[in-house]
């Protein structure tokens, strides 16, 4: 039997239409035999904690009020045209009715499959973020040597 | 050895294979999923990666139903 397939992405937005378009494509892969690594930095990180609505997570002051403006998972934003948080509203009511995936159901589908998910130890640090505030599916905090070695000999991309 | 069904005729990329995979993976040894899918995309792809994953795929039927197929996979 060849070897397995893999992909590893960098999940570096924490961007509602990219995180979906990151998990769609782990989910996708994983479904069809990949190996798939997300390795979660920087606003990323929102995707992973277990608050999803807006809340202080992060230790210190200043970790706190940006945990509170940048929320998880639930107050992510869109990239382009958010309207102060409506659009992400309209993209869900729409993939609901479209019957296409929605950027939950999506990160549940990838729980589901056994993704790899890791976070990125330097930006966990200035967002004093701990890996209790993250969903326990996290498998690993880590930094850039690691993540290079599980990524090696897959295809890798910048999300 | 049980049969299951599972129907993702209305569901998009990435569910109709995510959906395939996730039932395929709770199947035991000798378990038979009959899939309805579409034309396209999950017909083309979800026996191919079936095949490259170890099952085994019994048949693939056009249904009643225009444009539906039916894929038999075993475990």
């Amino acid at each position: 039997m060849s070897e397995q397939k893999k992909l590893s992405i960098i999940g570096f937005s924490g961007d509602f239409d990219k995180l979906t378009a990151a998990f769609t494509l782990a989910t996708g892969a994983a479904a069809i035999g990949y190996e798939v690594n997300l390795f979660f930095t920087f606003w990323g990180l929102d995707a992973l904690k277990i608050k999803q609505g807006r809340s202080p997570v992060g230790k210190g002051f200043l970790p706190k009020v940006f945990g509170l403006f940048m929320g998880g998972l639930k107050s992510a934003p869109v990239s382009r045209l958010n309207f102060l948080g409506l659009s992400p509203k309209i993209f869900r009511y729409l993939m609901r009715k479209n019957n296409v995936a929605t950027l939950e159901e999506l990160v549940e589908a990838a729980k589901e499959l056994n993704v790899n998910i890791y976070a990125c130890e330097m930006a966990m640090h200035i967002l004093g973020i701990q890996k209790s505030d993250l969903i326990h599916e996290v498998k690993d905090v880590l930094g850039v040597p690691t993540f290079l070695k599980i990524s090696e000999g897959g295809q890798t991309l910048f999300i | 050895m049980a049969q299951f069904n599972l129907d993702v005729t209305r569901d998009h990329c990435p569910m109709t294979f995510v959906r395939t995979k996730i039932q395929l993976s709770k199947l035991a040894t000798g378990d038979v999923l009959d899939v309805l899918v579409t034309e396209g995309e999950p017909l083309e792809n979800i026996p191919r990666s079936s095949t490259e994953q170890g099952f085994n795929v019994l048949s693939i039927t056009e249904t009643d139903q225009k444009g539906i197929h039916l894929i038999s996979i075993q475990k």
